[in-house]
């Protein structure tokens, strides 16, 4: 127990780090999921083609390969930048081809009528999927987004394996390794930190699925 | 108003409109009858567009349809269109469904547009289910309000895909009264429909719909009392025996 009572300036510091790489996560690949979304779903081809090549090669590439593009990759070709924020726009990107999934099947359980009835009012194509679509469509993803925003969290754990400091994991490893603090309690340590962020999450999902249902 | 001329479509291998040529003048209320997979709802979609047509030529108040893009959603928002399964926008009230339309597309002041949606939800008899949902309302009350969102856009003319298929038969009347006294006020109308009580007593023409051709074009009272094609013969004896 002294591992965790000695050190709880140090988790609450790693709880923070990881809460904010959390919440950058979570914004940005939302934004990001949902401009990738309207590409799948756009009438262009070429746009779409764009939508699906960007969810096949994210998803299907482990995220370290993704980090370590970004972080290595990134500067041979002149972009430059911290681990920082290499970490979190690997984890963004990433996540977004997952975001961009779970919102497609979300459109696609928009009646199609939906989109006819706007189209028929006049509606453009980004005002029928602005204001009719991904509105219904955010309602019915919100499950399948849940895991996805909670997977996020728990993948940003390797985003502080990877060498940014503070985050919760980062906190764990230094204790353990520099400090000689026993693994045990120190890893529950971590571990009840990142369930006090994921669990929350789950239950503000849980919330909002209810809050905002739809009756057809 | 709305000018078809030698429209041809498919679905696959399926000839769905042959060499369809069809005129409704402005003020006119033609209705579309026919059996089922006759192409009557492809017809009146092929207007606004909503499927798009192999050959052939549509006009709408003198204009060609466009292709896509925004002269197409400008042409679109001046027809207006009701659905057999209503498509209200399920998580928008009654009245933001009525102001959609106006507000995004002509870009009315929105105390202007609620009080032009209060006004016609009034006049579709639904204004006390203003604040409603949908899911919250009859299928006759949804359809009425769907009525109310296409006019909302002050459209030119009206297209109704059978309006009134997917209604309780004790729903079936309060959309046909709305339909007829829009009739009445001298609105533009292409009804698809199997109701032909309404084509009797609202329609200055009937078309009869069978295979993709229209093979009847006639005034309600020649049509009904004396079919030329043997298709429109057997079609009207079979609906009008019981």
């Amino acid at each position: 127990m002294d591992a965790i009572t000695d050190n709880l300036s140090l988790f609450a510091g790693g709880y923070r780090t990881s809460l904010l790489i959390a919440l950058l996560g979570l914004v940005g690949s939302l934004l990001v999921g949902t401009a990738v979304t309207a590409l799948r779903v756009s009438p262009l081809a070429p746009l779409r083609a764009a939508g699906a090549g960007w969810v096949h090669l994210l998803r299907n590439c482990p995220l370290t390969v993704v980090l370590f593009f970004m972080a290595f990759g990134l500067p041979e070709i002149g972009v430059n930048g911290s681990y920082y924020v290499f970490g979190v726009s690997a984890l963004v990107v990433y996540t977004s081809a997952f975001v961009c999934e779970a919102l497609r099947s979300g459109i696609n359980a928009v009646p199609q009528g939906q989109a006819e009835a706007a189209r028929a009012l006049g509606l453009s194509f980004t005002q029928t999927l602005g204001t009719v679509i991904l509105p219904q469509a955010f309602r019915t993803s919100i499950p399948p987004l849940g895991s996805v925003l909670i997977a996020m969290f728990k993948n940003s754990a390797i985003i502080g394996a990877f060498g940014v400091s503070g985050d919760l994991f980062d906190v764990g490893e230094a204790l353990t390794s520099a400090r000689g603090y026993a693994v045990l309690p120190v890893l529950t340590g971590v571990a009840v930190g990142y369930l006090g962020i994921t669990v929350p999450v789950a239950a503000i999902m849980a919330a909002l699925e209810r809050k905002v249902a739809i009756y057809r | 108003m709305v000018v078809l001329h030698g429209v041809e479509k498919h679905f696959g291998s399926l000839h769905v409109l042959r060499d369809v040529n069809l005129t409704v003048s402005e003020g006119e209320v033609v209705v579309v009858i026919g059996p089922s997979g006759s192409g009557k709802s492809t017809l009146c979609r092929t207007i606004n567009r909503l499927e798009t047509i192999d050959a052939g030529r549509i006009e709408v108040d003198g204009t060609v349809l466009p292709e896509e893009g925004k002269a197409l959603a400008r042409l679109r928002s001046e027809v207006g269109m009701v659905f057999q399964s209503f498509n209200l926008f399920h998580h928008k009230t009654v009245l933001e469904n009525v102001t959609l339309g106006p507000v995004k597309v002509r870009k009315v002041r929105r105390a202007d547009a609620t009080a032009t949606a209060l006004a016609l939800l009034e006049r579709v008899g639904v204004a006390d289910q203003k604040d409603k949902y949908p899911a919250q309302l009859s299928g006759g009350q949804q359809q009425r309000v769907a009525i109310a969102r296409a006019l909302a856009m002050r459209p030119k003319v009206m297209l109704f895909d059978e309006p009134t298929s997917a209604l309780d038969p004790e729903m079936i009347n309060e959309v046909l009264d709305v339909m007829t006294a829009l009739a009445r006020d001298g609105m533009t109308m292409l009804v698809v429909t199997h109701e032909m009580g309404f084509a009797r007593r609202a329609a200055d023409r009937v078309v009869f719909m069978a295979d993709g051709q229209i093979l009847e074009d006639a005034a309600p009272s020649t049509f009904f009392t004396d079919p030329r094609s043997v298709r429109a013969q057997d079609f009207l004896s079979k609906i009008l025996t019981h």
